[in-house]
């Protein structure tokens, strides 16, 4: 009996090391470096996705002259005298994209303002909860529903012989930015401080005075960075604009008419090219394009919102 | 002269019985001081006078608070009005992230004045009036966050005399400050308190005793005494204001 | 009183604005379930397209989609995760840590059609895995990367320091402590992240348009070296590419879609509440 207490004891006991120097941890030597390299693959991810786009993309200028790939306005690169200047298709891109902000920046940024200081409690959870679902649908699903409902309504109402325009593209678009302009500027308006609330309203100004004269002004980096990010959402678009926007490769003359955006063209043309041909480093350079555009963008963004931070505080 | 008069205030939040039957008379051009405990409901009681605590849902307030002969919970008060009537200094210092010139002329720019005279006008004066017109009349286009906590706190006072208030309510004013910052406050309170009716809500019993005329001493959502802070502090009548003041608890 | 009317006036125009985006959102989900209902039924969720897609089902589809989000998590989630650990408890501030989330911010952005080019130009073509489960998986994950360590990293973050301080005090190893008392402690954000990505895999369309999915296919797929049918690319093509289909098989394609989303979202949702509340008792 004696015995096995005695047992029992001895096993639950820790022994010290009485000797504090540092024994060599191999395992947590090996982990260490393991993480690390774990937490490097997102450079390693960016740096390839530009190095293959690149490369791959460059190959196009051994057969098209830089000056026609960037100033001419033919998209002929099935024909048998292929063109590829990529105007219209950038054209095409602006256009919708600027439509998608000019509808979704005055609304997104409305929206985020009453749903962060003026919507009851309750009524806040619920407006988030429906905002977050829609940015979570698919563009393809929203593709589709412009092809069935939207392009038919504008076409009706606006009487103009197709539905299938940048317009049309431009609003599917925007409901893709609002999610991201929202829910960015929401979270820029609810960081700014309770305290400059409280000092603004012991002044006796209203509320709708605190939030225009200090609440958005004190976000306005966030604000700011959240309809950058808005524009990259939609440049990079491309479902639902190579379902609805009519794919026609030619520079329109109003947002009624149809168009086709860089993102429709690689979408739609890839399946159709040989690899390392002309037609498939053209449509690698547009991408490289793309990439571009929008680091540019997410970086100025992110520029924007340190700043606006280190000012601040 | 009687300032604010507070009858029978109780104030509920949520199931929690926060203030229990304030009754209390705040004279014009003196100092009040309200210590007590922290979570003893003093700060509280101090937003009910500008009705800062109407920001809070699931309050409810009863009893009565009268700014000279007006009934400041009547529902046809203005709000921004009263807050106008009545200035309001944090506990921490918050300066808009404006200019040191905008902070001041927030409140009278929401108030209408547009003219830039008149702006500078009232700007230069409360600045001067908070003491800190020497130390930022070079650089008023600076931003406020630029200064020191002392003088963001000095600013914000300015800013609070802006509006030219009656009643100037301080909530633990110098509690993130130092002691020379805190001092030079203490100062100005002193001075104030030829124009305006200060209530301030302390920590510290060494502050009351130096700058307020009245105490009031909360504890447990009441006010357990309230005097001249000579008496208060010299001849305590209850028990439990000698036990605080002589630091029997905590 | 002017000035109150004003604010009644400016919160009155907010409360609207913000209409113009719930009313369309509302629009979106009710459309779709309204007219998709009717076409749900087991034979369409468990049966192959028949006649060039006009009749039967989307099984194939649905197959194709759930093995392609199995094999994006499978890559995304230690990557992720691991990244998310890398940076909150083992990097310093220096310059590699920020172009470390330089890089993640900036793929976050990258154009999911640019994440289909370099799909097919890296793992389709020079890796030879050719145009299958793997290709897109992978393809998925680099997309769906930036989500998950995002929301790892503030879930790790959030931890509070004096549980690392405790157990490292009582002598565990800082791996030991990530392990046991971090993670754990994490896990609710992490899986939340983890789901949403899930949701966005599964709706993405033009990353796998040229690294997996297969126009018709009904069939299932053995290996992830198979082609296979892929919910969204189904749509694609059905509400766009192919005349003549019926209303019916379009209109429930969208609803599973929709639906498939829709429980990763809810049920990322559920969790994050639940999380929440247990946190602020």
């Amino acid at each position: 009996m004696g015995d096995t207490e005695k047992a029992i004891y001895s096993k639950t006991t820790i022994s010290h090391r009485k000797d504090l120097t540092r024994s060599s941890r191999f395992g947590e030597f090996l982990i260490e470096k393991t993480i690390f390299s774990i937490g490097i693959t997102a450079i390693l991810i960016l740096g390839l996705i530009f190095y293959y786009l690149v490369s791959t993309g460059l190959n196009v200028f051994a057969t098209v002259s830089i000056s026609e790939f960037f100033t001419t306005t033919g998209w002929f690169p099935v024909s048998s005298n292929a063109k590829y200047g990529t105007v219209p298709l950038v054209v095409g891109s602006l256009m919708v994209t600027m439509g998608a902000i000019l509808i979704s920046v005055p609304i997104g940024i409305g929206s985020a303002i009453y749903i962060s200081e003026v919507a009851p409690a309750k009524a806040r959870t619920v407006l988030k909860v429906i905002i977050e679902f829609l940015s979570a649908v698919p563009s393809v699903v929203l593709g589709f529903l412009g092809i069935v409902v939207l392009s038919n309504w504008v076409r009706i109402t606006l009487s103009i012989p197709t539905g299938f325009t940048a317009f049309t593209g431009a609003i599917l678009v925007s409901l893709m930015a609002l999610p991201t302009i929202i829910s960015i500027s929401d979270d820029a308006i609810a960081a700014v401080p309770k305290d400059y609330r409280d000092a603004s309203l012991a002044l006796g100004a209203t509320k709708w005075e605190t939030i225009r004269y200090v609440l958005v002004p004190a976000a306005s980096s966030g604000i700011t960075a959240a309809v950058m990010l808005g524009v990259g959402r939609a440049i990079g678009e491309t479902m639902a604009v190579l379902m609805v926007t009519g794919n026609a490769a030619q520079i329109p003359d109003t947002m009624f008419t149809s168009v086709r955006t860089m993102t429709a063209t690689i979408a739609a043309e890839m399946g159709d090219t040989v690899r390392n041909d002309t037609h498939y480093f053209a449509l690698f350079a547009i991408g490289s394009m793309l990439l571009f555009m929008t680091t540019v963008i997410n970086t100025i963004a992110d520029y924007v919102v340190t700043r606006g931070k280190k000012e601040g505080r | 002269m009687l300032k604010i008069t507070v009858s029978d205030l109780n104030l509920h939040y949520e199931d929690f019985h926060a203030l229990k039957n304030i009754s209390l008379n705040i004279e014009d051009k003196k100092v009040t001081a309200l210590i007590g405990p922290s979570g003893c409901g003093k700060s509280t009681f101090l937003r009910t006078i500008n009705r800062m605590n109407d920001l809070i849902d699931d309050v409810k307030i009863e009893g009565l608070v009268m700014l000279e002969d007006q009934d400041i919970y009547n529902k046809d008060v203005d709000v921004a009005a009263l807050r106008r009537r009545v200035g309001m200094v944090f506990q921490k210092p918050n300066p808009f992230p404006k200019s040191i010139y905008e902070n001041v002329a927030y409140g009278p720019r929401r108030y209408g004045i547009k003219a830039k005279n008149q702006l500078d006008e009232i700007v230069e004066r409360s600045l001067k009036k908070a003491a800190i017109w020497e130390e930022v009349k070079d650089r008023l286009n600076k931003s406020a966050l630029s200064l020191s906590g002392g003088q963001q706190q000095r600013l914000c006072i300015a800013r609070a005399l802006a509006m030219e208030p009656e009643v100037l309510l301080m909530d633990e004013p110098t509690a993130s400050l130092d002691p020379i910052a805190t001092g030079r406050i203490e100062e100005l309170i002193s001075q104030l308190k030829k124009d305006y009716a200060i209530i301030i809500v302390t920590h510290s019993m060494q502050q009351a005793a130096r700058i307020s005329d009245k105490t009031a001493f909360f504890l447990l959502g009441e006010i357990v005494e309230t005097g001249k802070t000579k008496e208060v502090f010299t001849t305590p009548k209850d028990k439990r204001t000698e036990d605080y003041i002589t630091g029997r608890f905590g | 009183m002017s000035k109150n009317f004003k604010e009644k006036f400016a919160f009155t125009i907010l409360a609207l604005i913000t209409m113009c985006v719930i009313i369309p959102a509302l629009f979106i989900f009710s459309y779709i379930i309204y007219n998709g209902i009717g076409t749900i039924s087991l034979e369409f969720i468990f049966s192959a397209p028949r006649r060039g897609m006009t009749e039967g089902g989307i099984f194939p589809a649905i197959v194709g989609t759930m093995s392609l989000i199995l094999g994006t998590i499978v890559f995304a989630l230690p990557l992720g995760v691991g990244t998310a650990i890398y940076l909150v408890e083992y990097a310093k501030k220096n310059l590699l840590t920020k172009l470390i989330s330089l890089a993640i911010l900036n793929l976050a952005g990258v154009p999911s059609v640019v994440y289909g080019l370099f799909g097919l130009g890296l793992f389709v073509l020079l890796l030879g895995f050719g145009s299958s489960i793997l290709s897109g998986a992978l393809t998925l994950s680099c997309l769906i990367l930036p989500i998950i360590i995002k929301s790892s990293e503030a879930a790790i973050k959030s931890v509070p320091n004096i549980y690392r301080e405790a157990s490292l005090a009582l002598g565990a190893t800082k791996w030991q402590t990530i392990y046991k008392v971090v993670l754990p402690t994490a896990m609710p954000g992490i899986i939340t992240g983890a789901i949403l990505g899930i949701g966005r895999a599964a709706g993405e369309t033009a990353a796998i348009l040229l690294t997996v999915a297969a126009f018709f296919l009904p069939r299932l797929p053995n290996s992830i070296m198979d082609q296979v049918m892929v919910l969204s690319y189904h749509l694609y093509i059905i509400s766009s590419q192919v005349p003549g289909m019926p209303d019916a098989i379009k209109n429930g394609t969208a609803l599973v879609l929709l639906g498939v989303v829709g429980i990763f979202f809810f049920v990322a949702t559920v969790v994050r509440i639940r999380y929440k509340l247990a946190n602020r008792e």
